[in-house]
């Protein structure tokens, strides 16, 4: 196939990805994204499959039998824990503007400059490899597409440099991806094109694949059981199927943790997984759809090996290239081109989406700030502080960008593009020609593995430091460096081989493939078990030794004031902001007043607060401190720096911090208001008791003083009528015999009184001795009528008793039930009509209680009485020989046994007066003392 | 010639037979109520030279037949209060409404007696 036909079949695939994400960015300039959907995220998150994984798992199937799975099952395994582990990677990267792996170390150990830094290093050496691989796959393919060639291998390291396909394809792949991903600066580090056309590519490679896949399979053979069984019979075919000898469990565990790792921290990964995330809800279909992919792609590897294996001889053709070899082989160029673009498409995205990932961490985290600190000390010496022209205070002002760090940004990055493409070529003319594919991926994995620590760590212990993420991240490096990238060198020569084979200086145990003697396993595995030793090793002990103390929030204000964090362009407040911030918590006026002072006080015609009001450190410094009274420091420190830098991301321990503090002034007002609540109740309490004790004392003073009178009173007679008696012994005999008659009965009623006085207070102190027996309340009230039979006859009064044949009987004491019958009818009889009374007695069932009414028809007690006469000393009628405490003991006794009682009365039409006992004695029980 | 008349007002029948007893022994007339409003109306009607008041009243309480009775009678005739209530308050209120003597319940029948010549200033 002639190579113009193939360059420009290329070309117009290229052009079409360009016109996808060209439309792509467009939908969303318009607002209608093309990629918010779950099945683009899980597309989009296919660029983990890349030439590697078209080409390079045939290979090493075709060696391993079932050896490239390990590749595919770790991200598998991870995809489960992407519910809780990805989604809350997007969520805390979206809140905090995270736009990078760099980022998210930096953001985690306090904003670490020099971590981001140094991630942002590792990712790009890390990288390189894996660059360099798709050069490779893509300059090999190209060549056996071109010459039609499938046995011969292609020597680059003969090939003059400018006659190199490699060079030329990672050139043209260079200009594609700064033409790709950045036409132009966008804040949020985001392009949506960009994810459509790796979507695309996504589904270009699996047609590809598959189409691949199914021509060996039905086109060449005769489906899979022929195939199968013609393996049988070859050797080297048949030990696919089976897992071999030197398959090693342990290499398989590294190879699974190592693409664990790889799906989350890769840089292009992490760049499509989180940065790109339209919905964190996408993540959901990702789940199950990402693994379904794999699999897809991967269903064909074992029989196109096994193909591959049977139609070539042992060693003629690179198994890598195995899925293009066969077609041609077969001879049908247009599946091999299918193929090839498949393969292309494979590694152009892979390409794209990791050196736009790389452009982002190495400008943003790399060289911006290493350019501010430049330029600070740049500004420390007298020659170079004179004030530039334009834009002067501005950052990089000193670089001429005048403060348009835009451009300056996406210059940054456009070199970077160059030259980690470049330093992939590098690679691939130094060490990329011995080793095979899968073998140059899984260098690049080991070192983004370096990540996990630091990461994983960060997430999970909060005890984790700034200088152990460090002190991990460089040991696990210097290992990876040490005993995986050196032996790639050593491997194509370019490094002494001695130097694998005796170690450095001849010295055995620095032998980079048997570090310290440890033998036995594979490479990966060996630099894999070190360098994760050391690195997680490192970042324990180092974090557990020292843990930084904190600075204090003045300082970190401060700095940022500078814009020394790295972010572009936001390091600037305007005093209107800090206005609006000091509102929000000291009121509109106070807040006016504050700022106005401090200007006044700093009245400065050149300063830039007058002239911009953009506020400089020291008002931010004060702002921070009147914020702090009312919300304590670390918030006050929070949301001063939100607003001096909208993209200053929270460390853990801040948020932590935040959360006690706010979290403990919470319990205190709770626990205050508390208080404050029981001392209110307990007041309310005694207040009440108080109340209550003095009415208690008012009433004992009302009750002392009613007895005193009340017995006074029976007493004044007695004396007077003793005293006439006395003085006049003279007397009629009929009007003495009347006087002594007063003086006996007035005794009498003396005598009543006070038992009645002590019945009382016995029955409100609870002290009285019940005889509970069983009742026959018709008895009782029969009993009681015979008793007063003689008071009525006085009275002149009729009196009928109605009492129904069977009333069960009541647990109560009889005695009281007298008394209280006694207290009814002589009141009856006192109070009812003079002429012609009448009372009667009724007794009946209501409910569950027994019910006595006792009417008479005298004149009635006015509504303003009815409750009065069951108040003790309240007597009803004028004159009388009552005590007033008759009806307040007799409802005392019948409340005892759980009764009612009260009156019923028209004034002039007589009263009724009603108690009720409940059949159930469980007033009798109660209180009984029996 | 006119007897001197002595109205008796308490709400205790056997108080008023004791005291008008006592009243008709040393000479004088009398009349009885056993509350507050008769109180007035027998005074009206019997125009008494001295008034023995209990306080306990239905009606009118003796405070305020005390009051009405120096409002309409003027400070010529004698009003006697008698109460069970022997409070100091209560003596206070009594003379500050207008009564000429306070005699607590139970009485001695002669302090009763003598109290009674001394207001209306006879031997």
């Amino acid at each position: 196939m002639s190579s113009w036909l193939v360059v420009v079949i290329s070309a117009c695939y290229l052009g079409i990805l360009f016109a996808v994400a060209y439309w792509g960015d467009r939908r969303k300039d318009a607002g209608r994204s093309v990629i918010s959907n779950g099945t683009i995220y899980a597309l989009s998150l296919a660029v983990y499959a890349t030439s590697w994984t078209f080409y390079g798992s045939v290979g090493r199937a075709a060696d391993t039998g079932a050896g490239f799975l390990p590749i595919y099952l770790g991200p598998t395994i991870m995809a489960a824990f992407w519910w809780f582990l990805l989604r809350s990677m997007i969520r805390s990267s979206k809140r905090h503007r995270i736009t990078s792996l760099a980022d998210l170390v930096a953001h985690r150990y306090g904003n670490s400059a020099v971590l981001g830094g140094l991630v942002t290093v590792i990712a790009v050496i890390g990288v390189v490899p894996y660059i360099a691989l798709q050069l490779k796959a893509v300059s090999d393919t190209f060549v056996v597409l071109n010459s039609g060639a499938v046995t011969v291998a292609p020597e680059s390291a003969t090939t003059p440099v400018l006659q190199d396909t490699a060079l030329y394809v990672a050139l043209s792949l260079a200009a594609f991806t700064i033409v790709f991903g950045t036409r132009h600066l966008d804040a949020s580090e985001r392009h949506e094109g960009m994810v459509a056309a790796i979507a695309l590519e996504s589904c270009v490679k699996l047609v590809a694949f598959l189409a691949g896949g199914l021509f060996v399979t039905f086109g060449i053979f005769d489906g899979v059981g022929d195939l199968v069984g013609r393996a049988a019979s070859n050797p080297d075919a048949a030990a696919l199927f089976t897992l071999q000898p030197h398959t090693s469990y342990q290499s398989w565990f590294w190879l699974i943790v190592l693409s664990m790792f790889a799906i989350l921290f890769l840089p292009r990964q992490f760049q499509v997984a989180v940065v790109e995330n339209v919905d964190e809800r996408h993540v959901n279909t990702a789940i199950w759809l990402f693994p379904l992919y794999l699999l897809a792609i991967n269903l064909f590897v074992l029989p196109i090996a096994v193909g591959g294996l049977l139609v070539f001889d042992h060693g003629d053709v690179n198994p890598d290239t195995f899925v293009l070899a066969l077609p041609i082989t077969a001879g049908q160029p247009l599946i091999a081109l299918t193929v090839f673009v498949g393969g292309l498409s494979a590694a152009t995205g892979m390409v794209i989406v990791e050196t736009i990932a790389l452009a982002t961490m190495v400008s943003n985290s790399l060289v911006l700030p290493s350019l501010l600190w430049f330029e600070r000390r740049l500004a420390r010496t007298p020659v170079a502080s004179a004030p530039a022209a334009t834009g002067a205070g501005l950052p990089l002002a000193s670089f001429g960008y005048g403060g348009d760090l835009g451009r300056l940004t996406l210059r940054i990055r456009r070199t970077t593009i160059v030259g980690v493409l470049l330093l992939g070529y590098a690679y691939f003319r130094l060490a990329g020609e011995g080793p095979a594919l899968v073998a140059i991926g899984l260098v690049s994995f080991a070192a983004v593995a370096q990540f996990a620590p630091a990461i994983i760590g960060g997430l999970l212990w909060r005890g984790g430091t700034r200088n152990g993420a460090l002190v991990g991240l460089l040991a696990g490096f210097a290992v990876w460096t040490y005993t995986l990238l050196l032996p790639t060198f050593a491997r194509s020569g370019w490094l002494s081989e001695s130097f694998l084979v005796e170690g450095p200086w001849g010295v055995g145990l620095l032998r980079p493939e048997q570090l310290f003697g440890l033998h036995g396993m594979d490479d990966i595995s060996h630099g894999m078990f070190w360098s994760m030793l050391l690195n997680a090793g490192c970042y324990v002990v180092v974090s557990m030794l020292g843990r930084e103390p904190r600075r204090p929030a003045t300082l970190r204000v401060g700095a940022e004031l500078t814009g020394l964090d790295g972010e572009p362009g936001l390091s600037r407040v305007s005093v209107d902001e800090l206005q609006i911030l000091l509102q929000r918590f000291l009121g509109t006026e106070a807040a006016k007043d504050v700022l106005e002072d401090y200007l006044r006080a700093r009245e400065n015609p050149d300063s830039p607060l007058a002239t911009s009001r953009v506020a400089d450190g020291e008002l931010v410094r004060q702002v921070e401190v009147l914020l702090s009274g009312a919300v304590g420091t670390t918030s006050a420190r929070v949301m001063v720096a939100s607003v001096v830098n909208e993209n200053e991301p929270l460390h853990v321990d801040e948020v932590m911090d935040i959360l006690d503090e706010a979290s403990q002034v919470l319990a205190y007002s709770r626990e205050l208001e508390r208080k404050s609540q029981e001392l209110e109740r307990a007041t309310a309490e005694l207040r009440e008791a108080n109340e209550r004790l003095q009415d208690l004392d008012r009433l004992k003073d009302e009750f002392v003083s009613s007895v005193s009178h009340e017995l006074r009173t029976p007493l004044t007679s007695i004396r007077a009528f003793s005293e006439i008696l006395l003085d006049n012994i003279d007397l009629p005999g009929e009007e003495r015999e009347k006087f002594l008659r007063i003086v006996v009965d007035e005794t009498e009623r003396l005598t009543r009184l006070i038992n009645q006085v002590l019945d009382m207070s016995k029955l409100a102190s609870g002290t009285v001795h019940w005889n509970i027996s069983d009742v026959d309340l018709g008895r009782v009230v029969e009993d009681s009528a015979t008793a007063c039979e003689q008071l009525f006859e006085q009275r002149g009064a009729q009196l009928t008793v109605s009492v129904p044949p069977h009333v069960p009987t009541i647990r109560a004491d009889r005695d009281r039930l007298v008394q209280v019958m006694l207290n009814l009818l002589s009141n009856a009889a006192k109070f009812c009509a003079p002429v012609d009374g009448q009372v009667s007695v009724k007794l009946g069932v209501e409910h569950d209680d027994l019910r006595v009414d006792v009417t008479d028809n005298g004149d009635g007690i006015p509504p303003t009485d009815q409750e009065r006469i069951f108040e003790r000393f309240q007597q009803g009628g004028n004159g009388d020989q009552g005590t007033g405490l008759g009806l307040p003991i007799s409802r005392e006794i019948i409340r005892h046994f759980g009764g009612r009682f009260w009156v019923q009365s028209t004034p002039w039409h007589g009263a009724t007066f009603s108690f009720t006992v409940p059949m159930q004695p469980i007033g009798a029980g109660r209180k009984a003392d029996v | 010639v006119t007897s001197t008349r002595v109205l008796i007002v308490d709400d205790e029948p056997n108080i008023v037979i004791s005291l008008e007893f006592l009243m008709k022994q040393q000479g004088y007339e009398t009349a009885t109520a056993a509350d507050g409003r008769t109180a007035l109306s027998e005074a009206d009607r019997f125009r008494p030279d001295l008034v023995l008041l209990d306080i306990t009243l239905p009606e009118l309480d003796g405070f305020q037949v005390c009051e009405q009775l120096r409002a309409e009678h003027g400070s010529d005739m004698g009003i006697i209060m008698l109460t069970a209530r022997g409070r100091e308050a209560e003596v206070a209120k009594g003379l500050a409404l207008g009564a000429d003597a306070y005699v607590t319940k139970p009485f001695s029948t002669r302090d009763l007696v003598g109290t009674v010549h001394e207001i209306l200033g006879t031997p």
